[in-house]
């Protein structure tokens, strides 16, 4: 299967990218170099994770399209409060470890004898990821537009599919909030927050669910821009 | 009487028709199914995530935690459900056959979660579910060297056949039956479990490992198709 990404391809031309398994190999040749999930064995470049095979120049690197989110520092990310401790809160932000927001992150007073004043369990935060080390995750909210956030609801979607909901310089993201007269959130790490009129939180949670089913195709804003139209008016 | 000819009339290198699809569970992470004939199996992975209780985790690598399950209504007789010695045993085997290709060392003191589900059984249950288990991994992201492909290997009276059925496990004129599970890794041909249930001449055993290898290489083409997107019915 091959798949031509067009509207959010980084590059002007548009490139052909390989579906491709564990094991495979992708291209042979000893002028290419091994990029994110690839491995050079014997001259051959041999796939390490399913995803779409690019070749950039020399280089050959995986582009997942699947799995769980990786946090990388300067992410930002929606979580879920999932614990309080004496000295910050234990943020649910999916992947593969929990993330810490220490009180000293939070750029206002908050009365540390009850952090729950500021979050309680079960409310939705939207941090940026200040690094990530072998001992966990830390967050911040020391930056533009964060903080908790009230009200409204978590969608939770695949974060590889972020920046097809996004779309080119905000494009789909901005179209839905438009049109559904919704304030949405997406955080990198596939959390997506939405607050409005209740109708209009359905539809753009319909819209987004449809985005992730069929993130591969092409002319995919204008299809969602037709889809809303039309249940709008209704 | 020797076993001239198989029961279900295949010849005895031939496999059932395979059914294989990825996607199967789309609240997973990754998913599959992979049926041989009737015996038909899912796997749903979940993960990497973290692992609770603590005393399980390891600081240097993650596991990969896996649950076979026979379904009550998968065979003729009610399956009593519930974890048994049997399925422990299987699901042990088959994380550790997963295992020797993932790349644990990602995710340290996290924890796969691979749930291996036999809806239908005819015999090669473990091998339907490790074929699935390896495509849903790669369908869920895990990096991973290669795949693992998995087949059952029988020596009915003294002829070497691919893929038994149950009719076959329990034969019993002349030399009666041997079961032999076996998984091969898909691009470096290295074995990742064998087993065997029975009696086998030592001087027979290298027919087992060509006649393994053969159909190893075979169901790997399925799995392959499946993961790139087709449905194999």
């Amino acid at each position: 299967m091959i798949i031509k990404i067009g509207a959010e391809g980084e590059s002007e031309r548009k490139q052909e990218r390989k579906l491709v398994i564990p094991g495979e190999v992708i291209v042979s040749g000893e002028e290419y170099l091994p990029g994110d999930f690839t491995k050079k064995e014997n001259n051959e470049i041999i796939a390490n994770r399913y995803g779409l095979a690019e070749i950039s120049r020399r280089v050959v690197k995986i582009i997942p399209i699947s799995g769980v989110f990786e946090p990388r520092r300067g992410n930002t990310i929606i979580g879920r409060v999932e614990d309080i401790t004496f000295n910050g809160w234990v943020v649910d932000i999916g992947g593969p470890y929990s993330s810490f927001l220490p009180v000293s992150e939070c750029p206002r007073f908050i009365n540390k004898n009850n952090l729950a004043e500021f979050a309680d369990i079960g409310d939705i935060i939207s941090a940026k990821i200040l690094n990530v080390k072998k001992s966990g995750i830390d967050l911040t909210l020391k930056s533009k537009g964060l903080g908790k956030v009230e009200g409204g609801r978590l969608v939770k979607i695949n974060s590889h599919k972020v920046p097809r909901i996004i779309g080119k310089e905000g494009s789909m993201i901005n179209m839905i909030k438009n049109k559904t007269k919704t304030e949405i959130i997406v955080g990198q790490n596939g959390y997506i927050w939405i607050k409005g009129d209740l109708e209009k939180e359905n539809l753009a949670e319909e819209a987004i669910k449809i985005i992730v089913n069929e993130a591969s195709s092409d002319g995919l804003t204008e299809r969602i821009e037709k889809f809303l139209e039309k249940n709008l008016i209704k | 009487m020797v076993y001239a000819k198989r029961i279900d009339k295949r010849k005895f290198d031939e496999i059932r028709p395979i059914r294989a699809e990825v996607g199967v569970i789309p609240n997973a992470d990754g998913s599959a199914l992979f049926a041989f004939g009737e015996t038909v199996a899912i796997a749903a992975v979940y993960g990497p995530k973290p692992l609770h209780p603590q005393h399980m985790q390891d600081p240097a690598r993650g596991i990969i935690r896996c649950n076979y399950t026979m379904l009550p209504f998968s065979v003729a007789e009610r399956a009593k459900p519930g974890p048994n010695r049997r399925s422990k045993e299987i699901g042990m085997v088959a994380g550790n056959a997963l295992s020797s290709v993932v790349d644990l060392e990602r995710f340290p003191g996290t924890v796969i979660d691979v749930e291996i589900i036999i809806l239908q059984a005819n015999a090669s249950t473990r091998c339907a579910g490790i074929n699935a288990a390896a495509m849903a991994l790669a369908h869920a992201g895990i990096v991973m060297d290669e795949l693992v492909s998995s087949v059952s290997i029988g020596k009915i009276d003294d002829k070497i056949v691919t893929d038994l059925i149950k009719e076959e496990e329990d034969y019993e004129e002349g030399e009666g039956a041997t079961d032999i599970p076996f998984t091969m890794t898909s691009r470096t041909k290295k074995i990742a479990h064998l087993q065997l249930d029975g009696k086998i001449p030592i001087s027979r055993f290298k027919e087992v490992i060509e006649a393994a290898k053969k159909a190893c290489e075979k169901i790997f083409k399925y799995q392959e198709r499946a993961l790139k997107g087709e449905k194999i019915n």
